[in-house]
């Protein structure tokens, strides 16, 4: 498992990390069986999901949206699948059922 | 044998638990964190009276046991403070878990220890059970033999610990009572000149919110034996450093011991190889061994861990017989001396040639006197011809 | 939390939107799915901010986090053992406070201790202990999931009653857990703390503020947070509802979410009517064995001690059962 340059000459001693937030490059993403599936629609820009998300896999941007009532959000959320570990939380939260649990697809 | 920059200054009574005090403050310790045990107590009492005098500006936290102690004096070297402790028996056995965290983490602090007999049935004398429990825990360990030495050791050990090259806790290690509450003329050098010589090295990856560290991982089986490995390498450095640091200070302050020491060598035949207050005894009982003809010298192992092998064949390379004296018992092992296994195995691995004697004696302080020691150095003698497989439990009742 | 402040605490946290985007406690960590301690840790470490020293006792949140090489903190980040969370934090601060003292350190940096039900309410008790005695400004985060999880689902001091675990399973002769939950607060009160509190990830708002006062009053002294974490692995139940469980818990009574501030007690969330503790138990498959007569023992204990709270706040802040 261990890669090349991971040999005890380069390794900072006692385990110690010194690249904080490294696990980034981890992706749980793929633990899924359910994805989540945020209709940008129905949601009320809460906050709720990205609050309980315990994998920060909630993505909150400034980005705009309109929805079809043309209503005008100023944030917008999204899942980070690199991450989402497809517990549900987000889809069992929601206060207004705008994000739907589906099967992945293999 | 005054040296150059040799510091000239009156010597202070002090017991080598003061010495150790006096070394603490002459550093400027940043904090320190103990747990009273007996013999070790007043070491840290006397800190506590230089904080609370206003001689040493060092936090001291008071602990609710010596695991905690070890803790917390680990956290404030990982924090980038100069940490100190001290403890004994009981207190060096309950730290054994974060014992190997220290090391592990490869934080540099250190720790003096007043050598204890360990329970059971409950003993405050003096042997060297404790040290020897924690003797592959991966600290640097010294023993020291004089209140001088304690002192001078303690900023060695800071110098050594604190180098980047090195980064490992150190222990420091004395007879209990014998020493620890002995009174002798000890020379301070002073905070300057303690501080130019082991200046402040803060461990380099330090809990500092502007360089963020993760301490104190979790290391599957891919990563975590080259951090061990990590540690013998730096055991390996910490030899050279050792020999360097001795080297320096010698230099500085006129006083060095070498990282072994062998006394009355010059045309010995046979040897007795001893620690701490008994390496104390010994020399003050060879010279009338000698005139008596027995031509016997005192190996005095300084640097247990790492065990300067180059010294000790040098030191023995014209010995018939070499008598270790332990001072614990290694229940059930081929020699049932600890440091007796060891040279017998420093024996097979440079191809030396010399009888080896077991000898374990004062075990939970029995009374040793001038003749028992004496006996000892007679069975040196003797064992140039004469082969002694068992150990021999010295002094013990029948 | 940093820089001044005026003598009066006053929440910086208003609404929901007042919580920093910027994630402190970041993907890729190895938490089960649906595990509220992540959700705690990111608001936690959202609320503390770069200049804190988050000190981690032994546990699922410990391993979970920081599997070598990757690590989810962005904070400076120290675990030694399981013990001795309260005595390692206690050396941090002691550092901090010495360097600070000799000029060495330019700023103030916050220390924040997080351990589990294990390593606080049984094995690190004595440690907590003396840091609470010695007054020690840490702030300690109790993440509470009622059992060793970490290991494998055993009983622990925090277990509550009728709880199944490995180590309390049920059988002919045992129905799972036969005592009481320990009374941490109770312990971690008689060390007149300047701030203790309960919360829940149920109520992030109130939760966030409790970090937040807890963070403030370590200038007095250590103070401590009690958050009670639905374990999906071994409470037995769907990961999407770890926050509705947790949830149920403060409206049935189970969990009352207070806070004890310079000694005065106070409920912050108001329950005006409980639901019957069935609705939480009935989620949890480690109550499944659980029969009526029990369950309505639960609900005894739990009116018991609803009252005795009431009773401390002077007024009903936990309502009746609803029928």
């Amino acid at each position: 498992m261990a890669s090349g340059g991971s040999g005890w000459r380069t390794l900072p001693p006692g385990g110690i990390i010194v690249e904080p937030g490294s696990s980034l490059r981890y992706k749980t993403g793929t633990w899924r069986v359910m994805r989540p599936i945020i209709n940008q629609d129905k949601c009320v820009r809460c906050r709720m999901c990205w609050v309980y998300c315990p994998d920060a896999a909630i993505i909150e941007t400034d980005e705009e949206y309109v929805d079809s009532k043309g209503r005008r959000w100023n944030r917008t959320y999204k899942v980070n699948y690199d991450y989402c570990k497809g517990c549900g939380i987000c889809a069992e939260e929601c206060p207004v059922n705008a994000i739907e649990m589906v099967p992945e697809v293999k | 044998m005054a040296a150059r920059g040799e510091v000239r200054a009156r010597p202070k009574p002090m017991s080598t638990n003061s010495a150790v005090a006096a070394a603490v403050k002459d550093l400027d310790v940043d904090v320190v964190s103990a747990y009273p045990i007996t013999p070790q107590t007043t070491v840290v009492e006397k800190i506590a009276e230089y904080i609370a005098n206003g001689e040493l500006e060092a936090e001291m936290i008071h602990v609710e046991s010596e695991h905690s102690a070890l803790s917390a004096a680990l956290a404030a070297a990982a924090t980038g403070a100069r940490a100190f402790t001290a403890t004994a028996s009981q207190g060096l056995a309950l730290m054994h878990e974060i014992l190997h965290i220290v090391s592990g983490l490869r934080v540099p602090l250190v720790m003096s220890i007043a050598m204890r007999a360990l329970s059971a049935p409950i003993s405050i004398w003096n042997d060297h059970s404790d040290l020897m429990n924690a003797r592959d825990s991966g600290w640097v360990i010294y023993f020291v033999h004089t209140a001088q030495e304690a002192y001078d050791t303690i900023l060695q050990a800071y110098r050594v610990a604190e180098d980047p090259e090195v980064l490992l806790p150190v222990m420091v290690a004395y007879d209990g009572f014998v020493m620890s509450h002995t009174v002798e003329p000890v020379v301070t050098v002073g905070r300057e000149n303690a501080l130019s010589y082991a200046p402040k090295r803060p461990f380099p990856y330090k809990l500092d919110p502007d360089n963020p560290v993760t301490m104190g991982t979790l290391a599957g089986p891919e990563w975590y034996y080259e951090f061990k490995y990590q540690q013998v390498q730096a055991m390996a450095k910490a030899l050279e450093k050792a020999r360097e640091a001795d080297r320096e200070f010698e230099r500085r302050f006129g006083r060095g011991y070498g990282v072994m020491e062998c006394f009355m060598c010059e045309g010995a035949e046979a040897l007795v190889m001893a620690t701490s207050s008994y390496a104390t005894t010994l020399k003050a009982i060879l010279p009338e061994m000698w005139r008596q003809g027995f031509k016997v010298g005192l190996l005095r192992l300084r640097l247990y861990r790492p065990f300067p092998i180059r010294e000790f064949t040098e030191y023995t390379s014209n010995a018939s017989s070499l008598v270790v004296v332990d001072r614990s018992i290694s229940f059930g092992a081929p020699y049932q001396g600890p440091l007796a296994s060891e040279v017998a195995s420093v024996k097979v691995k440079e191809g030396l040639d010399f009888n080896l004697v077991s000898v374990v004696a004062g075990i939970g302080q029995r009374k040793m006197e001038e003749e028992d020691f004496k006996a000892l150095v007679r069975l040196a003698w003797e064992a140039r011809s004469r082969k002694y497989p068992e150990t021999i439990f010295y002094g013990v009742r029948e | 939390m940093m820089g001044s402040q005026p003598e009066r605490f006053k929440s910086k946290f208003r609404g929901i939107l007042d919580i920093p985007r910027e994630e402190r406690f970041v993907s890729g960590h190895r938490l089960c799915a649906g595990c509220p301690v992540g959700t705690v840790m990111r608001m936690l470490t959202k609320v503390a901010g770069k200049d804190s020293i988050i000190v981690n006792g032994t546990g699922c949140l410990e391993v979970s986090s920081t599997p070598y090489p990757y690590t989810s903190w962005m904070n400076p980040w120290i675990h030694v053992a399981f013990e001795n969370t309260g005595a390692v934090a206690s050396g941090v601060e002691a550092a901090l406070k010495v360097l600070k003292a000799k000029g060495v350190l330019g700023k103030d940096v916050k220390v924040v201790a997080v351990a589990g039900d294990g390593g606080t309410f049984d094995i690190g008790l004595q440690s907590l202990s003396g840091m609470l005695e010695r007054g020690h400004k840490v702030m300690y985060v109790l993440y509470d999931n009622e059992a060793y999880m970490n290991t494998g689902i055993q009983r622990s001091g925090a277990t509550p009653w009728g709880a199944w675990t490995t180590t309390t399973p049920v059988g002919k002769k045992w129905k799972g857990e036969w005592r009481w939950k320990k009374d941490i607060m109770g312990i971690v009160l008689a060390h007149r703390v300047p701030y203790a509190a309960t919360a829940s990830p149920s109520h992030p708002m109130d939760m966030i503020r409790k970090f937040e006062k807890a963070l403030y009053y370590t200038r007095e002294g250590p103070t401590f947070v009690h958050v009670l974490i639905p374990c999906t692995t071994g409470w037995r139940f769907d990961p999407a509802l770890s926050i509705k469980v947790a949830r149920l818990a403060v409206e049935t009574g189970i969990w009352v979410l207070y806070e004890v501030e310079k000694g005065k007690f106070r409920v912050t969330h108001k329950v005006r009517k409980r639901k019957p503790v069935r609705e939480y138990l009935k989620l949890q498959g480690r109550f499944r064995h659980l029969t009526d007569d029990d369950i309505e023992y639960i609900q005894k204990i739990v009116d018991e001690e609803v009252d005795r709270i009431n009773k401390m706040a002077g007024e009903e802040v936990i309502g009746p059962v609803e029928a």
